[in-house]
């Protein structure tokens, strides 16, 4: 028996992981559960809208690089995140404004809606690709870690060493920082509350009088602040690769829908249960039983990584059969 | 759905005149060589081939789409269910692979079905306190079960022959038999899913579809088992003979040489004229079924249900079920064409599976060809197929002739080579032109 060590190994290999995962997530279904809730539909374009967004504040931050400004310890990118949002933003406006805003106006079915985002994917897809290329890239500078095992071994005594990554660590507080932000703004700004307004009942809002296209706008704008910022830290975090963005799009639906979609509190629920689930199932405990003073045969990992999103598939079918709405009660069904 | 589907008639001459069309582009490709085609008749009948399976498939997805308004967005998940049939249904089978875990691999995969079945029972006939826990139980104990039979019988398949096989082999049965087999397969699949996510809101079977199409794909690509995963299944047998055969046969040489043609072209074009009669019978076959039944009291019921669910409902129409249906015929359809499809390519490669080719690029061919009517996606399909082929072809010219004024550099280096990614951002572009500006499509339902 070796709890100690039991309890390091599952915080380094389960909890941190899936913290800065489930934070990922989270920024990312808020984008959708936001967009969901005032413009009633699934966008499938998030995920590349992440990519596109992720791309740019590359490029920026090889700009940023080559004339010579760093941010120290930390990663350049977030020197670059602001401009990426920017100019992110400036191009979703263009989507909505050439694309959504006609099947708003003729309030075609959600349907017809999740169609177009399909084709706007793939012209962020195209353009991401056009930019910057399919291949992976790394684009974390500065410090590595901020607890590397070796310092750990030698501060604790113990076997089992733990080890904190900068980009870790960075995504945890900015998404708390962005979380913050964003339930504040939503709950105490006049156009925070507009937007609730429009999002519980339409109707209504436009009644007392809520210009509609604004709320939109804002809306768009703010989804694509966090996705752009949940794609740059997911990159950061993982490496940057075209093809990942659109795989993510699975967890980060499964999360909206898991905390209900429409509703912001729930988003944030739902990516850290999505990722921990994730990153529970998919870990080998065998190193732990063996701590607790168990000899177990095989890895004790449930299922394979390859199939990690069978995770995601399986929360998501779970919820939808028995509680459609959500966990926190999202819009109707 | 939009409202503009009951929109004024349109000419009875369009759909004629747009094959007529599509043939002549065929025709410019097998017999003109220059920048644009490439005169070889092979590839123009290589083309074809795909385009018909590809008709095929946007015709399952048309089923789904254009008669009910479901948003199938895992297309390439039940297409790659169906390319698992001709692997397991008629590949050679495997020396000793049966034996070494066929029995023991089969009864887990009962098992596993089994526990979702009980689970399933318990959930509706247990009430009260005990409901959660003894369902829980039931899923733990079977799970575990499961992994007990599974897992060392897949270790003991897959050690068997590894470099060559290590899977399990097929039945040694007529290819064409399983093509029907790839059918039920994508049809089961869809139940499934249909069975949870229908009856819910209407994105949330496009975000199921999504996941079930990833999983499935991932099964094929680790399970080498089953699929040999990256190492690919290749030597499916065909329906056709081998050109090497038709070579080697002095009749057909002779026959070559009266037309003009080296036995080595002649051989590639009469077997893909061959594959092109077998996969356009099946097409025609299913255009005519879906015709028959789109004129049927089921096809009225069908587009009443789509155009205003709650009027069908009022009516006494069990709208959730008659979804269930067609999203299983329409997945059915599709599975159908991924066993053509790896049929024709004579190998299974689950990692070329990608859900932009091969879900989004379907879609695409039915927006663009017209939703609700099976000859408008069957022409999109082979449209837009040939589309994306010569895309290959003629995007890098384009970007010769775009770039041609700028100084060589690492800019008209960097256009030049991304040329090939231009044609998912035309994709997008069509696809919304499409949907905006006429949703009916080219080929709009009557």
């Amino acid at each position: 028996m070796d709890i100690l060590n039991a309890l390091v190994a599952i915080l380094n290999f389960v909890v941190i992981p899936a913290a800065s995962y489930g934070a990922q997530l989270a920024l990312g279904a808020l984008g959708v559960t936001l967009i969901y809730g005032i413009l009633r539909f699934s966008n499938f374009a998030h995920g590349d809208t992440m990519a596109f967004g992720a791309a740019l504040v590359i490029l920026i931050t090889w700009g940023l690089q080559s004339i010579g400004v760093s941010l120290g310890p930390l990663p350049t990118a977030l020197l670059a995140l602001p401009f990426g949002i920017a100019l992110t933003a400036v191009f979703i406006l263009g989507t909505d404004r050439v694309v959504y805003r006609f099947y708003r106006s003729k309030r075609s079915a959600p349907i017809i809606l999740v169609m177009a985002s399909v084709g706007v994917m793939f012209i962020m897809n195209g353009l991401t690709r056009l930019i910057i290329g399919v291949d992976e890239i790394r684009f974390d500078d500065g410090a590595r870690f901020l607890i590397t095992v070796q310092q750990f071994r030698a501060w604790t005594g113990l076997s089992e060493g733990l080890s904190l990554r900068v980009s870790q660590a960075l995504t945890l507080v900015v998404t708390a920082l962005a979380c913050w932000a964003l339930f504040r703004f939503l709950n105490r700004s006049r156009a925070g509350k507009a937007m609730r307004a429009y999002s519980d009942n339409e109707d209504l809002a436009l009644l007392s009088g809520i210009d509609p296209e604004r709320v939109v706008r804002l809306t768009w704008i703010i989804a694509t602040a966090l996705a752009v910022t949940a794609g740059t830290l997911y990159g950061l975090d993982k490496s940057f690769k075209v093809f990942n963005y659109f795989q993510i799009l699975l967890p980060i639906f499964a999360a909206a829908i898991v905390g209900g979609l429409g509703n912001p509190l729930g988003a944030v629920a739902g990516g850290f249960i999505v990722a921990f689930s994730e990153v529970a199932v998919t870990y080998p405990w065998r190193k732990i039983a063996t701590y607790l003073g168990f000899q177990p045969d095989g890895l004790l990992q449930l299922l394979s990584t390859e199939y990690k999103f069978a995770v995601s598939f399986v929360i998501l079918i779970v919820v939808l059969l028995f509680r459609p709405t959500g966990l926190f009660r999202g819009k109707s069904v | 759905m939009s409202n503009t589907r009951q929109a004024e008639a349109v000419s009875p001459w369009r759909a004629p005149i747009l094959f007529l069309i599509l043939a002549a582009l065929f025709l410019a490709e097998g017999s003109f060589r220059n920048a644009l085609f490439s005169g070889s008749w092979n590839t123009a009948l290589a083309i074809l081939n795909m385009g018909l399976i590809s008709a095929v498939m946007a015709l399952g997805v048309n089923m789904q789409w254009g008669y009910a308004g479901l948003f199938n967005a895992g297309v390439v998940g039940f297409l790659a269910l169906g390319g698992l049939a001709p692997v397991l249904v008629s590949t050679a089978p495997v020396q000793g692979a049966w034996a070494a875990g066929g029995p023991r691999v089969i009864l887990a995969l009962l098992v596993g079905l089994g526990t979702l079945v009980l689970a399933a029972q318990v959930w509706k006939r247990v009430s009260g306190l005990m409901r959660v826990p003894a369902l829980i139980a039931v899923l733990v104990l079977g799970f575990v079960l499961y992994r007990w039979l599974f897992d060392p019988a897949v270790m003991a398949i897959e050690a068997n022959n590894s470099a060559r096989a290590g899977n399990i082999g097929g039945l040694g049965w007529p290819v064409l038999l399983s093509w029907p087999v790839g059918a039920l397969f994508a049809a089961a699949a869809a139940w499934g899913v249909g069975k949870v996510a229908l009856g819910l809101r209407s994105d949330y079977l496009a975000i199921a579809t999504l996941g079930i199409g990833e999983i499935i794909v991932a099964v094929m690509r680790n399970e080498e088992w089953l699929s040999r995963g990256v190492k690919n299944v290749s030597g499916i047998p065909r329906p056709v003979p081998y050109e090497l055969e038709l070579q080697s046969s002095p009749d057909f040489v002779a026959r070559a040489a009266e037309w003009g043609l080296s036995p080595a072209v002649a051989s590639g074009i009469w077997v893909k004229l061959l594959y092109a009669g077998l996969f356009g019978a099946v097409l025609l076959g299913l255009i005519l079924l879906a015709e028959l039944a789109l004129k049927s009291p089921w096809g009225r019921m069908m587009r009443a249900i789509r155009d205003n669910e709650t009027a069908a409902e009022a009516m006494g129409k069990d709208v959730t079920r008659r979804h269930l249906q067609i999203f299983v015929i329409g997945s059915a359809v599709i599975g159908l064409a991924g066993a053509m499809m790896v049929t024709l390519d004579g190998l299974l490669s689950p990692n070329s599976f990608n859900p932009l080719r091969y879900t989004f690029l379907i879609w695409v061919m039915v927006i663009v060809g017209g939703s609700g009517n099976n000859w408008g996606a069957a022409l999109g399909a082979i449209l837009i197929w040939f589309l994306w082929i010569k895309a290959e072809v003629w995007g890098p010219e384009f970007m010769r002739l775009v770039t041609g004024p700028l100084p060589a550099g690492a800019l008209r280096d960097h256009l030049l080579g991304s040329a090939p990614h231009m044609r998912f951002i035309a994709l997008g572009v069509v696809l919304l032109l499409m949907l905006r500006f006429a949703p009916r499509g080219l080929v709009p339902e009557k």
